[in-house]
């Protein structure tokens, strides 16, 4: 017997236990509902798929019969209009303020303290101001995913840029560079792989600000869905829209990682196979 | 023309000095290899030379004119390591200083300029034996390769002084060769002025019309920092005969290549 640590799933194996606990945790719950409905067959908390199925149907494929709208579409519309412009927002300012803070020594001295700071503010408890200064409607969410994520993405570019080889700098001086022409041919094309990377890290926080502030004020939006139905327990249309939510996170980190290795080839240049 | 003159050079770091009352006048067209221990001040002498750190004391002169106070393109580097931009390929790296040059706002060329400023670094990489490679990234070279690279890189804007932080530290002896006869090739076709830093004596006399000894001269055992090293031997090997004369007496004479290819006796 060789020990644990050196045998190797195969292909297969890979894909077998990947699986398992998916599989696991599916007939966890069809066994527990189950026995829950043979109980009660009213029971509300451990809906059956079938159900479940049922209620997808109705919110995503048939008009809502007071507004004519799909409400499931309409809600994830407005959820990824405002992940979208929060991120957006969030990511610009960063890149534009990381780079500047961690090449430009007179920035570094003037924003890391203020900065450091205002990263450790818990952006939840800020969140009633946004609501006083900004309103109930889309700009104080949009300002809430900003607020939350730009600290982090800002010290994280920082932070990268910094650790650019000092060499790497010198050398682009007496190669001729200005101080422009060296953020836009050498900081920029190496930092924009990382931010992206940190865009990645930073989209479950986005989500969580999202939901949150749909949940307390909004009209539409998957968080608002949530915590509208959740006062007649409707598990059949939470338990849809929280695996929803979680596939659509997963999907946009997916695609962020295929831009990076689709636009900066070089990263992967070098490492193994090519 | 790059005649450097070092006056009365003092550098200090907190605590420690490292370099104390250095002069030197380095006539245009000089190779200069700078040899000393470990710690002694020889990056830091070259890092006051690129303009990368400030002398506390003293000053340098490019052709009788102070050194602007940063990196600038009439010094070209090649450091030991982190010389090249992992994500240009080859030829990108190489026209880069074209690309400085030509393109204030974007930085890049396009079209009829962008094709001959390639053209101009495909002959450079051509020498260097780079010609195969122009489409890789870095870090698909080796690392010989690489050094390769930032010296063709270096050259592309003709600086009027070139300074190597032990360029060769982690090459074999066959591919040393190779670049020893490079450099020396370019050297004479450009007329640079070079400083090589290297650990490798053999390698300065090799390559160096001039080797430039770093020491400590003094040392207080209660404060290793209270003195800097001074340029101890400041050795003109024009006369290479002149020199193997004098290293014969010193003993054990070995075989080694000069710069036309002859063997000579040298340490
Ligand atoms: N940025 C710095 N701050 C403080 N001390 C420094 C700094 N850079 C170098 N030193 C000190 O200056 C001395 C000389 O360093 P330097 O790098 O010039 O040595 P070196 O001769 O190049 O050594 P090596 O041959 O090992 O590369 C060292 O004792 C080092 O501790
Ligand atoms: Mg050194």
């Amino acid at each position: 017997m060789r020990r644990i640590i050196n045998r190797r799933p195969g292909r297969g194996g890979i894909v077998f236990w990947g699986a398992l606990p998916f599989l696991g945790a599916a007939a966890l719950y069809a066994v527990a509902s189950a026995l829950r409905l043979a109980e009660n067959p009213n029971d509300k908390l451990l809906p059956p798929l079938s159900a479940m199925a049922a209620a997808v149907a109705r919110i995503a494929f048939t008009p809502d019969p007071r507004t004519g709208d799909y409400l499931m579409w309409a809600d994830t519309l407005a959820s990824l209009h405002r992940l979208g412009l929060g991120l957006g927002v969030a990511t610009a300012a960063a890149l534009v303020i990381g780079i500047a803070m961690g090449l430009i020594p007179y920035v570094r001295a003037g924003l890391s303290p203020f900065v450091a700071i205002l990263s450790m503010v818990p952006p939840m408890a800020v969140l009633p101001v946004l609501f006083i200064v900004f309103g109930l409607d889309e700009l104080s969410k949009v300002v809430l995913i900003v607020v939350g994520v730009t600290p982090f993405l800002i010290r994280d570019l920082a932070m990268r840029t910094g650790e650019l080889p000092a060499e790497q700098i010198v050398k682009a001086q007496t190669l001729g560079g200005s101080t422009w022409q060296i953020v836009l041919r050498v900081v920029l094309p190496q930092m924009l792989p990382r931010l992206v990377d940190a865009v990645r890290l930073s989209l479950g926080p986005a989500w969580l600000f999202l939901i949150s502030a749909e949940a307390i004020a909004a009209t539409e939006g998957l968080g608002y869905r949530i915590f509208l139905v959740r006062r007649y327990l409707a598990m059949d249309v939470i338990l849809p829209y929280v695996a929803w939510i979680t596939l659509l996170a997963f999907v946009s980190d997916y695609l962020l990682r295929l831009f990076n290795a689709r636009c900066f080839p070089w990263l992967k240049a070098g490492k193994g196979s090519a | 023309m790059s005649h450097v003159s070092v006056r009365g050079l003092w550098k200090e770091y907190p605590g420690q000095v490292v370099l104390e009352r250095v002069d030197l006048e380095i006539p245009s067209g000089e190779f200069c290899a700078l040899v000393g221990p470990s710690g002694c001040g020889k990056t830091t002498f070259l890092r006051m030379l690129l303009g990368q750190e400030r002398p506390t004391r003293g000053g340098i002169l490019l052709d009788g004119r102070p050194l602007v106070a940063e990196p600038g393109p009439d010094r070209g580097v090649v450091f030991q390591r982190y010389s090249v931009f992992p994500h240009l390929t080859v030829l990108e790296n190489v026209i880069l200083g074209r690309e400085f040059e030509g393109s204030r706002f974007l930085g890049r060329l396009f079209g009829a300029r962008r094709r001959a400023a390639e053209e101009e670094a495909k002959g450079i990489l051509a020498a260097v034996g780079l010609g195969d490679h122009l489409r890789k990234y870095p870090a698909e070279l080796s690392g010989g390769m690489q050094q390769r690279l930032a010296i063709a890189q270096a050259l592309i804007l003709k600086p009027k002084v070139l300074l190597l932080d032990e360029p060769f530290g982690a090459l074999d002896a066959g591919t040393k060769a190779q670049m020893y006869e490079l450099l020396l090739r370019l050297w004479s076709e450009r007329k640079m002025t070079v400083f090589m830093v290297t650990h490798d004596l053999k390698e300065g006399f090799t390559l160096a019309t001039r080797v430039l000894a770093f020491d400590r001269v003094r040392v207080d055992p209660t404060d290793p920092g209270a003195y800097g090293a001074r340029i101890t031997y400041d050795l003109l090997l024009t006369e290479k005969t002149a020199v193997q004369a004098r290293l014969a007496t010193a003993g054990r004479p070995r075989e080694t290549q000069d710069r036309h290819g002859t063997q000579v006796a040298a340490l």
